[in-house]
C-alpha cells in the first residue's frame, strides 16, 4: 500500500511488509489460485480490515502470513514480521513466532480452546511454553488476562471448561489465550460473526479497547461493512484473491472508487436504507477454478468496457493512501 | 406437558392480549398461547429430563397481505415457532388458526390442506436440496406427492422458475452442486411458490447470503409478494434486514414476544428494554460515529431454566423486585395501540417505580417508557 511512502511512516517502520503474496492450493492436476499478488504495510497500533465477501480470499492471506495452510497449499512473496522473513523459517521457528510475535483468534472459540484443559490451564501453559516462567507465574498471567478481557469473577472461571461458557465469555477466553503473550500481531479471522448483536458490540468494544491499551497491530477479517467501520483504521477491498480497494475506513465508506466496492455498499441494508428496492450486483462471484480474462469483476460490472478484459488492472494510486484496481480509476488519475 | 393434547381449543384469551386494529380487520394466521418445551435426552451436564422452554405462550396474528418480521437472538424460538407453524413438530399447547379455520385436531384443518396454504423457506444449505434431485425434480416434488401427474408438475416447476429468475432451458436439469448459493436459495423459494401458497414463513433465508446477492433475493421477495399477493412471516436475526422487510415486528427474548408493533414504531421508539438493547446494538456503519458504550452487558441466560418474571430481569437496567416476582404481560402501551411491550415498567400500577400513573393519558403513558 502507498502508506508507506507516506513521509510519517518512515519514522515509522511498519511491523508487518507484505509483498507479492500468493497463495495456490493444488491436487490432482488442478491449481486454485486463491491469493493473487497482494501488497501492504502495517504498523504497531493499527487495525486493518480485509473485507470481502466469501470466497474472495480473505482467510487464505491471513493464513498465509503466518503460513497456517495444509501442505497442499503454495505460497509466495516476501512476508516481513518485525524484522524476520516469515518465507525462511524453519517449522521450529514458526511455531516460536505464533503465539509470541503473531498470534490467531477465530469465527469459532472452540478452533483455539481445547475441551479437556481448563481455561486457566491452556492460558498458563501457552505462558510457560513460550517464555519459560514458572506454573505458579503462569497462572497469575492467566488470571491477569482474564480480569483484562473483562471475564466477570475471573477468579472462578479459571478453573472452567470452555464448554461451560457463554458464547461471549468463550469469544472472551479465547482472547485472553491469544494475548497471553502480548503479540505484537494479532490476527482475527471473524471473531464476532458467529455471535449475536448484544454480545457482537461488546466484543468489538473489547477489541478496540485491548488494541488502545496494548497497541497491537490487527488484521481483522470481516464480510461486514457495519464491523469494518467499527474496528478498522484502514481497509482492503478483496475481490477473487485480490485487493481491489484500499484507504482509510471512512474515505472508502463515503467514497468508493472501485465498482465492486460501490455495488457492495449499494446491496448492504443498513439503518438508514430506504424501503423499496435494493441495487444488488449481478451475477455471482466469479470460479476461481476458471477465472475470466482480465479485471476479475469485469462481468458483473455495469461500468465494464472492453478494456477491462484484456489485462488485470494495476491497483493504481487514487491520492496517497488510496487506491483502486480500475482502469477507470487508473485512466482518471495522474500517475 | 402433555404431548399429546396438540391443541386446546377452549384455551382462554388473555385479558391482556393486545387490540391489534390492523390485524384485527382480517387475520390471515392467528396464534394463541403457543407453547413447546423440549426435553432433554442424554445430557452430558447433569440435566436429563429438564426442559428447553423453546416457545413459551407465544400469540400474534398475521393480516393478509402483510410481511411479518420475527426477530431475536439465537435460541429465542425462531425456528421453532415456524416449525409449529407448520406443524413439523406438535406443539405442547396453543391454537392456531389460518383464516378462521383450527389447524390440526379432530374436526381442524388437515395438514395437507395447511401445507397448500404455508410454505417454509429455510436458511440456504446444501442440505435443504436433495443432492440427486434435479431443480426441475425438487421443485416438482412436492407437487407429485401432492398427487399431481408428472408432465403438470414439471411445466409448473418450469414456470416457478421462471418466476424467479431461473431461466428454465438453463437451470430445470442441474444439480444442486451446479448451481451458486443465491441460486441454490432461488430454488427454495421456488419449491415453496410450487404449491401456490398464500402465506410463505421464511426462516433466516437470506441469512446465508453474500450482500451482493442477498439484495438480489431480497428484491425477488418483494416482487413475488407483490405480484402474487402473498403473506409474509420474515424470520431473522439481522435487524436491518428485518426493518427494511416488513410491516410490523414481533421481538423475541427466551421463548416470549417481549414487544410487537409497526416496524417503524418498534425501531424509532422502542419501549421494551431488550428491545432498546437489540436495537442500539446495531452497527452504525459510519466509522466517524462508533458505537462507545455496550448497549447490555453478557449473554442471553439458558433456556433451560430461565429468569423468574421478566426473563429480561437479569440483563436488565432497570429490574426491581417486581420484575422476578411476576411475568410482565404484553400491553399497549404510548400513542399507538398497536404497539406493544411486555415491561413492568410500561405499565400502569404494576408497582415499577417508573411505570406511568394508573388511568394516566396514553400520550402521558408514553412518557413511562424507561429513559
Ligand atoms: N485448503 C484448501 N484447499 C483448496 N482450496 C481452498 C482451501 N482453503 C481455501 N480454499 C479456497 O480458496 C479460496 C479463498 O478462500 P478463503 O480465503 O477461505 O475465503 P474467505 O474470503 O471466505 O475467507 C476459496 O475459493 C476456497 O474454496
Ligand atoms: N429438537 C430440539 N431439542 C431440544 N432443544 C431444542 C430443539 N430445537 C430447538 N431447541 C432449543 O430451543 C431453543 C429455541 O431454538 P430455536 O427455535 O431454534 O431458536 P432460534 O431459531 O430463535 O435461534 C434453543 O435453546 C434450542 O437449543
Ligand atoms: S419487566 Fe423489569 S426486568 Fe423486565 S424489562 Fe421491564 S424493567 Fe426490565
Ligand atoms: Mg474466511
Ligand atoms: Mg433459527
Amino acid at each position: 500500500m502507498a502508506e508507506s511512502s507516506m513521509p510519517s511512516e518512515k519514522t515509522n517502520p511498519p511491523l508487518l511488509s507484505v509483498r507479492g503474496l500468493t497463495a495456490a492450493f493444488r491436487s490432482e492436476g488442478m491449481s486454485l489460485d486463491a491469493v493473487n499478488g497482494v501488497d501492504f504495510d502495517l504498523t504497531l497500533g493499527k487495525t486493518l480490515c480485509l473485507l470481502g465477501e466469501s470466497g474472495s480470499g480473505k482467510t487464505v492471506t491471513m493464513r498465509s502470513l503466518i503460513r497456517l495452510l495444509p501442505p497442499t497449499a503454495r505460497i509466495g512473496g516476501r512476508i516481513e514480521l518485525d524484522g524476520v522473513d516469515v518465507q525462511s523459517l524453519d517449522d521450529e521457528h514458526l511455531r516460536a513466532i505464533r503465539g509470541t510475535k503473531v498470534s490467531m483468534i477465530f469465527q469459532e472459540p472452540m478452533t483455539a480452546l481445547d475441551p479437556v484443559f481448563t481455561v486457566g490451564h491452556q492460558i498458563a501453559e501457552v505462558v510457560v511454553w513460550h517464555e519459560g516462567v514458572s506454573w505458579s507465574a503462569g497462572r497469575k498471567r492467566a488470571l491477569e488476562m482474564l480480569d483484562l478481557v473483562q471475564v466477570p469473577s475471573a477468579r472462578r472461571r479459571l478453573d472452567s471448561y470452555s464448554h461451560e461458557l457463554s458464547g461471549g465469555l468463550r469469544q472472551r477466553a479465547m482472547i485472553a489465550l491469544a494475548l497471553a503473550c502480548r503479540p505484537k500481531l494479532l490476527l482475527a479471522d471473524e471473531p464476532t460473526t458467529a455471535l449475536d448483536a448484544t454480545v457482537q458490540i461488546q466484543i468489538l468494544l473489547l477489541l478496540r479497547e485491548l488494541q488502545r491499551e496494548l497497541g497491537m497491530a490487527t488484521i481483522f477479517v470481516t464480510h461486514d461493512l457495519g464491523v469494518a467501520c467499527e474496528i478498522a483504521d484502514r481497509v482492503a477491498v478483496m475481490y477473487a484473491g485480490r485487493f481491489v480497494e484500499t484507504g482509510e475506513i471512512g474515505e472508502v465508506i463515503k467514497t468508493p472508487q472501485h465498482p465492486y466496492t460501490i455495488g457492495l455498499l449499494r446491496s448492504t441494508v443498513h439503518a438508514g436504507s430506504e424501503k423499496g428496492r435494493l441495487t444488488p450486483i449481478p451475477g455471482a462471484p466469479p470460479d476461481l477454478l476458471n477465472m475470466p480474462p482480465g479485471c476479475a469483476f469485469a462481468p458483473r460490472c455495469s461500468r465494464a468496457v472492453g478494456a477491462c478484459s484484456d489485462h488485470v488492472p494495476e491497483l493504481a494510486q487514487v491520492k496517497p493512501g488510496r487506491e483502486a484496481r480500475c482502469i477507470l480509476v487508473s485512466e482518471t488519475t495522474p500517475s | 406437558m402433555k404431548g399429546e393434547i396438540a391443541i386446546q381449543r377452549e384455551h382462554p384469551t388473555p385479558a391482556s392480549e393486545p387490540v391489534d386494529t390492523l390485524s384485527a380487520t382480517r387475520p390471515f394466521l392467528r396464534v394463541q398461547g403457543l407453547k413447546k418445551y423440549f426435553r432433554l435426552r442424554g445430557g452430558s451436564f447433569g440435566l436429563a429430563g429438564a426442559y428447553v422452554q423453546a416457545v413459551d405462550g407465544v400469540s400474534f396474528v398475521v393480516a393478509t397481505g402483510e410481511t411479518l418480521g420475527v426477530v431475536g437472538e439465537s435460541g429465542c424460538g425462531k425456528s421453532t415457532t415456524a416449525r409449529l407453524l407448520m406443524r413439523l413438530i406438535e406443539p405442547d399447547e396453543g391454537q392456531i388458526t389460518l383464516q378462521d379455520r383450527n389447524v390440526g385436531g379432530h374436526n381442524g384443518m388437515s395438514l395437507r390442506t395447511l401445507r397448500r396454504q404455508v410454505q417454509l423457506v429455510f436458511q440456504d444449505s446444501y442440505a435443504s436440496l436433495n443432492p440427486r434431485h434435479t431443480m426441475a425434480e425438487e421443485v416438482g416434488f412436492g407437487l407429485i406427492a401432492q398427487g399431481i401427474k408428472r408432465a403438470e408438475a414439471r411445466r409448473r416447476a418450469n414456470e416457478v422458475l421462471e418466476l424467479v429468475g431461473l431461466e428454465p432451458a438453463i437451470f430445470a436439469d442441474r444439480y444442486p452442486h451446479e448451481l451458486s448459493g443465491g441460486q441454490r436459495q432461488r430454488v427454495n423459494v421456488a419449491r415453496a411458490l410450487a404449491l401456490s401458497p398464500q402465506l410463505l414463513l421464511l426462516d433466516e433465508a437470506v441469512s446465508s447470503l453474500d450482500k451482493s446477492v442477498e439484495a438480489q433475493v431480497l428484491n425477488l421477495l418483494i416482487e413475488i409478494k407483490n405480484r402474487l399477493n402473498l403473506t409474509y412471516v420474515f424470520i431473522s436475526h439481522d435487524l436491518n434486514v428485518v426493518r427494511f422487510i416488513s410491516d410490523r415486528v414481533l421481538v423475541m427474548y427466551l421463548g416470549k414476544v417481549v414487544e410487537t408493533g409497526p416496524v417503524e414504531k418498534v425501531y424509532t421508539a422502542p419501549g421494551h428494554p431488550y428491545t432498546r438493547a437489540l436495537i442500539a446494538s446495531r452497527l452504525s456503519m459510519d466509522p466517524s460515529r462508533r458505537v462507545e458504550a455496550a448497549p447490555v452487558a453478557g449473554d442471553l441466560p439458558s433456556p433451560i431454566n430461565p429468569p423468574s418474571g421478566c426473563r429480561f430481569r437479569t440483563r436488565c437496567p432497570f429490574a426491581e423486585s417486581v420484575c422476578s416476582l411476576r411475568e410482565p404481560p404484553l400491553e399497549a402501551f404510548g400513542d399507538d395501540p398497536a404497539h406493544s411491550a411486555a415491561c413492568h415498567a410500561l405499565i400502569p400500577g404494576s408497582g415499577h417505580s417508573r411505570a406511568p400513573a394508573p388511568g394516566g393519558e396514553p400520550s402521558t403513558r408514553a412518557n413511562g417508557a424507561p429513559k
